[in-house]
């Protein structure tokens, strides 16, 4: 991206100006060698995300910010309803509520090593991983509706897991606010099969170690330490959250051409916040983060399983469960007022900073974990949330790593089973069921993490706590 | 004359995703193409034998969005009957697509599908007559 077209306003962050019909600037957060790299997608689209009603502030993008659907990837964008403010399916993505969820274990490196090959054979079974594969848990329409209301604490109620997980689970384990009426039978029929499995493409399980310590004592109240391993999850509202995202965005598009809501692109589809299809789909998306987080637990349930047959002392206890695709309604100081804000992150992570009250009693001194993912054989990252960052961007950060190649030419590039043998090398066992899926997701197609970190950790986003490496990597 | 090359898909590069584009002489040519590209996104198109038939309806108030709502029924398809679809076969008129699909169920060991998709997307969104004659239809999905 060519630097001529930002204001530099300090080493990690870019500002444009309003031109034309855009209301506030637009921000994006990253160093000079991540900006220059970027696609001129992400300038386009975040000065269009600048456009819409009643946006506040600016509109944002983070160090690892790519082309995304209207709104970029990375992309940060915070809505008052009293002022005309929309809400966007392309602003969420169709992976609602796609997140991260870490789990400690508790485990040494050694009693790991010992029975690598048989833990992640046993975390393949359990986990239903791909296309194509279907969980063992199907729900009849009352229960959909339950769980669609319920999240992680349906789940828990239903015996996958434990009581204590809720308070490590953003929104205590339940989005309140979820309209299951609002979520239609298609794509409730689309997800009867589907809850307790992983899905495919960047989607993972991963067995981690904790490589450093970055922050001691944000460590230490996180209750990590150089080599522990840990368990992460990244999955999302998996075909319901789809085909949720699939049906407002056309319904998104076809109301604001019928009502006159000017957009600079077509795929920018949103609706005032106060109106009927605005209305309706912030519930079915807060329906369908229950979802995800239904999901995310049973996957904690069956994980915890497949360990209990290797370690039957291993608890498996949360360290935190955070979503990258949302749209949420929080409040945030802005010149000097407190104001509720509807504030999307597509492909950002929520961060908020120490003394947050959302946050559990245990982690508000702290501040929140965000849980970065990098790629399949390379690092990723724990940071946590600053009271600085509460102050840039509505407290988020970055989400991952980003890609660097496309899929094709990833596949044509790598042999799945070359880069299978390569990572086992480096002792990274990898499990999947498709060798073209493995070759699309090689390390090599993505953006080396440890930049973004250090960018967002720069930006005071977020700062860096602990970096992971991983052990073994069950891909869909 | 130029001789339009006959009726093919291709993908196009998205950062994260993929791009489908159908190309042929008819827009249901087009968008037969585009369909054929989804599925090759996922696994072989020669791999998945178009045993079993399924009917399909679609109606949208454009051309594009009607493109959006093909695809996006075929995704539908394809995950609520665990299924891939390799042959198409579509009419349209008056803005309802009308479409019989060929394909058979997942099979996991044979067709190693490398991704899911999960919809298709307004980016990249584009269907129209080409100079040179024919039809192009194209977008990006969210895999």
């Amino acid at each position: 991206m060519d630097l001529d077209r930002f204001t530099r306003q300090s080493e990690t962050e870019w500002r444009v100006a309003p031109f034309g019909k855009m209301r506030v600037p637009a921000v994006i957060y990253a160093t000079e060698d991540l900006i220059r790299d970027m696609d001129d997608k992400v300038f386009e689209q975040i000065t269009n995300v600048a456009m819409l009603r009643g946006i506040q502030k600016a509109a944002f993008a983070m160090p690892d910010a790519h082309w995304g659907y209207g709104f970029p990837i990375g992309g940060v964008a915070a809505f008052d309803p009293d002022e005309g403010g929309v809400i966007s399916a392309g602003g969420v993505g169709f992976d609602i509520s796609c997140g991260m969820r870490s789990l400690h274990t508790g485990l040494t490196p050694d009693a790991i090593e010992r029975h690598k090959s048989e833990l992640a054979d046993a975390l393949y079974r359990s986990v239903p991983a791909g296309l194509g594969s279907t969980g063992k848990i199907h729900l009849d329409p009352l229960e959909m509706d339950a769980m669609l209301e319920g999240g992680a604490r349906w789940a828990i109620e239903r015996g996958y897991g434990r009581a204590e997980d809720l308070e490590r689970i953003e929104e205590g384990g339940r989005m309140a606010g979820a309209e299951p009426g609002n979520v239609s039978d298609k794509a409730k029929k689309r997800q009867r099969k589907e809850m307790g499995t992983l899905g495919s493409g960047n989607h993972y399980l991963e067995v981690q170690r904790v490589t450093r310590i970055l922050d001691q004592t944000s460590a230490a109240g996180f209750g990590l330490h150089e080599g522990d391993t840990l368990i992460t999850i990244h999955c999302g509202s998996r075909g319901l959250g789809h085909q949720i995202g699939t049906e407002f965005l056309k319904k998104m598009a076809i109301a604001a051409a019928e009502s006159g809501i000017e957009l600079p692109d077509r795929e920018l589809a949103c609706a005032p916040i106060n109106s009927p299809i605005g209305v309706l789909y912030l519930g079915a998306m807060r329906a369908a983060i229950n979802c995800a987080l239904a999901n995310r637990q049973i996957i904690t349930h069956l994980v915890r399983a497949a360990f209990a047959r290797i370690f039957p002392d291993a608890r498996l206890d949360l360290l935190y469960d955070v979503s990258h695709n949302t749209c949420k309604l929080e409040e945030h100081w802005l010149d000097g007022a407190r104001k509720k804000l509807f504030v999307h992150r597509k492909g950002a992570t929520r961060a908020f900073g120490p003394g947050h009250p959302e946050l559990p009693e245990s982690l508000r001194p702290i501040g929140q974990p965000v849980l970065i993912g990098g790629s399949m054989g390379t690092a990723s990252y724990v940071l946590v949330g600053t009271s600085e960052g509460m102050g840039l961007a509505f407290g988020s950060a970055c989400h991952g790593a980003g890609r660097r190649m496309s899929r094709h030419k990833a596949y044509k590039t790598w042999m799945g089973r070359q880069v299978i043998d390569e990572l086992a090398q480096r002792g990274i066992l990898i499990r999947s069921p498709s060798s073209r899926g493995v070759a699309e997701e090689a390390p090599g197609a993505y953006k080396e993490v440890s930049g973004v970190v250090d960018a967002t950790d720069e930006a005071g986003l977020a700062r860096k706590v602990a970096r992971l490496e991983p052990v073994i990597c069950i891909k869909g | 004359m130029k001789v339009m090359r006959a009726a093919h898909w291709e993908h196009f590069p998205h950062d994260a995703d993929v791009g489908v584009r159908g190309i042929g002489p008819t827009k249901e040519a087009a968008f037969e193409q585009a369909a054929l590209a989804l599925t090759a996104a996922m696994t072989e198109l020669s791999a998945v034998a178009p045993a079993t038939a399924i009917e399909v309806r679609c109606s949208a108030p454009d051309d594009e969005l009607l493109l959006v709502d093909w695809l996006n029924a075929i995704i539908y398809e394809m995950a609520t009957r665990n299924m891939l679809f390799s042959r198409y076969q579509v009419t349209i008129a008056d803005g309802e697509l009308r479409a019989t699909i060929w394909g058979e169920a997942v099979d996991v060991e044979r067709h190693a599908p490398a991704v899911e998709a999960k919809g298709a997307t307004l980016t990249g969104l584009e269907v129209d007559r080409r100079s040179q004659g024919g039809w192009c239809a194209q977008c990006v999905v969210d895999v």
